[in-house]
């Protein structure tokens, strides 16, 4: 079994259900040790390409391999973990008794009582999966997902619906495995996420791969100088005081974001036109692009 | 809040009889803690055998009542548990996404198949020596080989059981709710099992004979109030739709 092949390698996947097209010849690599977000609006293609990876789902076209194995192989049922995006527990169930089920799946598995206690759960023990909040299902399937010690967890959407605490505790067993070398692959929206627990990130667009690489790499060196304004502001007399090259947006309403050679003298620029104009900058401030602004500008703005 | 938790990866399997004896508790526990379950693998079989005995209000021809209806009744109780509480949780199941969650376990389809038998089977002894229980109590006087019984009420199992998962697994989950408990109702007045297939036109009978319930009440009967050897022609037609129904089952489950 060749040990340095990646965590997982799509390559030219397609998936169609009846005449719509879900993933349209999408190709990543997701490194071993890593984690690796797969990033994308609703309807991108992300849970059916993570559920052929995770075997539930044949592929039409392409090869999928995980940790270098066909998808369909028993023997990676031991080695990888699975968070489904919902359910797939019986209503009735105990949370503790579903996880210790689970655990007893594997030779090795960790001690559920504990992982219930790592996830805020144990005064749940003996609630039926039904009435657990939204919030405490998904991190009794994150637990499940985990509790076998698996080489390889995907985890898609991990924290939909968490309230805060327990998005940073989910984030907190992310980093975990990940210290603990375990390779991991998420699907989310949210692009924090994504940027504070990803090594990679895929970002898909209709069932394609639109960029890739990591959030720095992404989001770029470029800085843009952000500030909020009254609305309406007519932006092309800034621009023509602006060194050629620069760019100015106001988006959404209200808010401005000059981009280009981000310095002093671009900052003295704008103040001066602010000051000129009768208008006081809110907000002013100096940042990089965001994976959101990223994001944004590569699947566009419409809501679908 | 971090507890020392060492999520370094050593995967592997457990053993499948691990696998299996867990997943089996986990059924017989959910089915044991089921009101509508209990309902029908233990109370309706029990009242019937209890109210039926006690009570003249059918003429089950010569012989004591409790040795013509303990047999039935036994059969009645083997369906309730192999179709129709098996088709009804495992249809859930496939719509709640257990299934194939199950699916991504080192649990295999075999192993989960496996699990489901030996709880069906759990569940049957727990019925088996309660209704037996009760029959002695009023005076049942059983005939016959136990080995025989025994014989009859593994291909009832399974025969049932196919008939169970081929619903469950092409069928909604509401659907198979209704259509398993209209099933189990239709056998329980059509099958021989409180009153004898006798009472139906001539011409009806013989096809009546054919149900799967009909063969394991005539057979269960034959052995256990009669005292006859293990009788072929309800073996036959058990085998038949074990067959027939694991076969369909086995191509047509759907698991999600």
């Amino acid at each position: 079994m060749p040990m340095d092949s990646p965590a997982v390698e799509v390559s030219g996947l397609v998936k169609r259900y009846g005449r719509a097209t879900a993933v349209d010849g999408l190709s990543l690599v997701a490194d071993r040790g890593a984690v690796t977000a797969i990033l994308g609006p609703n309807g991108a293609g992300k849970t059916s390409t993570v559920e052929i990876c995770e075997g539930f789902r044949r592929a039409d076209g392409g090869t999928v391999r995980v940790l270098g194995l066909a998808p369909s192989r028993p023997e990676l049922r031991a080695r990888v973990g699975v968070m489904l995006q919902a359910g797939g527990v019986p209503p009735a169930t105990r949370a503790g008794e579903w996880l210790r089920l689970v655990s007893r799946f594997s030779a090795h598995p960790l001690d559920p009582a504990a992982l219930l206690d790592r996830l805020g759960l144990t005064e749940h023990a003996r609630t039926p999966y039904r009435r657990l909040s939204g919030g405490q299902q998904q991190r009794l399937s994150l637990a499940a997902a985990v509790v076998g010690r698996p080489e390889l967890v995907f985890l898609d959407e991990p924290t939909a619906g968490l309230d805060p605490q327990a998005r940073h505790a989910c984030w907190d067993v992310v980093g975990e495995l990940r210290a603990c070398g375990v390779s991991v692959v998420l699907t989310t929206h949210h692009m924090d996420e994504a940027e504070r627990l990803a090594d990679q990130v895929v970002i898909i667009d209709r069932g394609r791969v639109v960029a890739g690489g990591s959030p720095a790499t992404l989001t770029g060196a470029e800085r843009q100088l952000r500030f909020r304004a009254r609305p309406g502001l007519d932006l092309d007399e800034l621009l023509g005081a602006l060194p050629t090259g620069s760019a100015a947006k106001e988006s959404p309403s209200g808010h401005y974001i000059i981009e280009g050679q981000v310095g002093p003298e671009l900052l003295a620029t704008v103040t001066a036109w602010c000051a000129a104009e009768g208008v006081t900058a809110d907000d002013l401030s100096i940042e990089r692009r965001t994976l959101e602004d990223v994001f944004l500008e590569l699947t566009g703005r419409e809501l679908r | 809040m971090l507890t020392g938790l060492d999520f370094t990866p050593a995967p592997k399997a457990a053993p499948l009889h691990r696998m299996v004896t867990a997943q089996a508790g986990a059924e017989v526990r959910a089915t044991l803690r089921n009101g509508e379950q209990l309902l029908l693998t233990m109370i309706i079989p029990i009242l019937l055998l209890a109210g039926f005995s006690a009570m003249p209000l059918l003429d089950l021809g010569a012989g004591r009542r409790v040795d013509f209806l303990a047999p039935g009744v036994l059969a009645l109780a083997i369906m309730s548990t192999a179709f129709t509480g098996q088709a009804i949780a495992t249809g859930f199941e496939r719509r709640y996404g257990v299934l194939k969650r199950l699916g991504a376990t080192p649990l295999s389809r075999t192993g989960l198949l496996l699990a489901k038998t030996l709880a069906v089977i759990v569940v049957e002894v727990i019925q088996v020596a309660v209704i037996t229980g009760v029959g002695l109590a009023l005076g049942w006087r059983p005939q016959g080989s136990p080995l025989a019984a025994l014989v009859l009420i593994l291909l009832g199992t399974a025969a049932f059981s196919g008939l169970g998962l081929l619903m469950a697994g092409t069928l909604r989950a509401e659907a198979t709710l209704a259509g398993a408990n209209l099933v189990y109702l239709v056998l329980l007045g059509c099958g021989g099992v409180i009153f004898p297939l006798t009472v139906f036109p001539a011409a009806v009978e013989p096809v009546l004979e054919l149900l799967p319930i009909a063969a394991l009440t005539g057979g269960l009967r034959a052995v256990l109030t009669a005292g006859a050897a293990l009788p072929v022609s309800s073996v036959a037609i058990l085998a038949g739709w074990a067959a027939v129904s694991l076969l369909l089952a086995a191509r047509t489950f759907r698991w999600e």
